[in-house]
């Protein structure tokens, strides 16, 4: 049984309101049966130093990402991962996780690739749960091990791969890295080669929104007003045309992907979750530098 | 694998210990090193900008190295290779995998000469074992550490 939509008058503007819940909702439904708490972090260990009693910890690297491929995990991995932590096909998954959310909304993003139904992201996140002073422990619970069915994954709807970009240059592209990183300016100092990419730049065409234009300071998403005024005035993305986002290896992208799908409704939105480490390294793909989108190859 | 005999005692006891664990209990070693990184000293807490930032390490890291005697004036003889060398890493408590990788420098690399910490392999990070439990893309903000303490004690003792 899914658990009830937090009804919380800001979330009520978003398209997808029943994606969000604040911590005031999350601190009265703890506990409750069919929902469960999952952190997921940049960094492996931090789960460990103290969580939202009750939360399980969910690794993006080590329990999402296939070991050997370039790939997420298969579906008797995940099924495996998930069920482990006692979540079935029907349980409804709160996911948070420290800076803003990246990478709980990377975990989102992945678990709807498995198209598991009910999974919302805590707005404002693990940051928000410890400044309002609510309660942590280290304890890890020991959930009873569900069943989660073996379900394939789908990778047409929400991801999108080289080959599609390429096919799509022209459309709607969103860069959401830093603006050096967009730029293809150096950050790194010298003797210090980046590794992650041999040539810096972005897909031409593509708009720069760092994603962190999402948040607020607090961590907590923007009003669907502050939203719109950045993705849809300031950039002119429309959201009944497609549009795909990245980054460098698709977390922060994840978000965009959340924000643009859930909270400004876009009807069809991808994750190209290669970004920046596979397009910066492929071979005779066209790059832009600089501040500007740039020319688009004629095709 | 073992630690090898190209390891300073104190670094490859700690290399050992890793490697007697299973892996939960090697993440739960790293979370003690995170939580044994010494505090700044004062002279940097208040001085930030004596620091060197670690790129590679995807949280905010800071380190400096000091070579020679502790308390000798800058300008002094030149440092040689047996020159005493000090590590002083600092990185956030929201970190606590990057921080761990600074407990384990600052506790590995103690007391070492210039020489020594030169000698310190760039692959070391690879031999605590944590590959599959933290992830190689992490791991590789411990080479960057090592690697930017490497080139100061460079500088210093060729200066």
């Amino acid at each position: 049984m899914a658990l009830p939509a937090d009804t919380t008058a800001k979330f009520a503007e978003y398209a997808h309101s029943e994606r969000l819940v604040s911590t005031d909702w999350l601190a009265e439904h703890l506990g409750e049966p069919g929902l469960a708490v999952v952190e997921s972090n940049e960094d492996v260990l931090l789960y460990s130093t103290g969580h939202i009693p009750g939360a399980v910890h969910l690794d993006w690297h080590t329990d999402l990402n296939d070991p050997v491929t370039r790939d997420y995990v298969d579906a008797e991995s995940f099924a495996t991962v998930l069920g482990e932590r006692g979540i079935s096909r029907e349980t409804t998954v709160v996911l948070y996780g420290d800076k803003n959310n990246w990478w709980a909304a990377y975990a989102l993003w992945v678990l709807t690739l498995f198209g598991h139904e009910d999974v919302r992201l805590l707005d404002g996140g693990r940051a928000a749960w410890i400044a309002e002073g609510r309660e942590l422990t280290t304890d890890v619970p020991t959930p009873a091990a569900a069943t989660y069915p073996v379900v394939a994954r789908d990778d047409g709807e929400i991801r999108a791969f080289k080959d599609q970009v390429l096919e799509f240059l022209g459309g709607q592209l969103v860069d959401v890295r830093s603006a050096p990183e967009y730029s293809g300016e150096r950050t790194t100092m010298p003797d210090y080669p980046e590794e992650g990419a041999l040539r810096g730049g972005h897909i031409p065409g593509a708009q720069s929104v760092p994603w962190a234009r999402a948040a607020n300071e607090d961590g907590t998403f923007r009003s669907r007003a502050d939203l719109e005024a950045i993705y849809q005035q300031e950039k002119g993305l429309d959201p009944a045309e497609p549009v795909i986002a990245y980054c460098r290896i698709g977390e922060r992208s994840s978000h965009t992907w959340f924000v643009l799908q859930h909270l400004l409704g876009f009807g069809d939105v991808k994750n190209y979750d290669g970004s920046w480490t596979e397009w910066g390294n492929a071979v005779r793909v066209p790059i832009a530098t600089g501040a500007e989108p740039g020319e688009v190859p004629q095709r | 694998m073992t630690s090898g005999p190209d390891l300073p005692t104190a670094f490859a006891a700690i290399v050992d210990d890793f490697q007697a664990l299973t892996e939960p209990d090697r993440l739960q070693l790293l979370l003690e090193f995170a939580e044994g990184l010494p505090d700044l000293p004062e002279k940097y807490a208040e001085h930030p900008d004596l620091l060197e930032p670690v790129p590679e390490c995807q949280s905010p890291v800071f380190l400096t190295v000091e070579v020679g005697e502790e308390g000798s004036a800058d300008g002094g003889a030149p440092l040689g290779p047996d020159a005493p060398v000090r590590v002083v890493l600092t990185a956030p408590r929201e970190s606590p995998t990057t921080r761990g990788f600074a407990g384990i420098l600052a506790e590995g690399l103690a007391g070492l000469s210039a020489a020594e910490v030169l000698a310190i392999p760039d692959d070391v990070s690879h031999r605590l074992g944590l590959d599959r439990a933290v992830s190689p893309l992490r791991l590789r903000g411990m080479a960057g550490m090592l690697g930017r303490i490497k080139r100061q004690v460079r500088e210093r003792v060729a200066a």
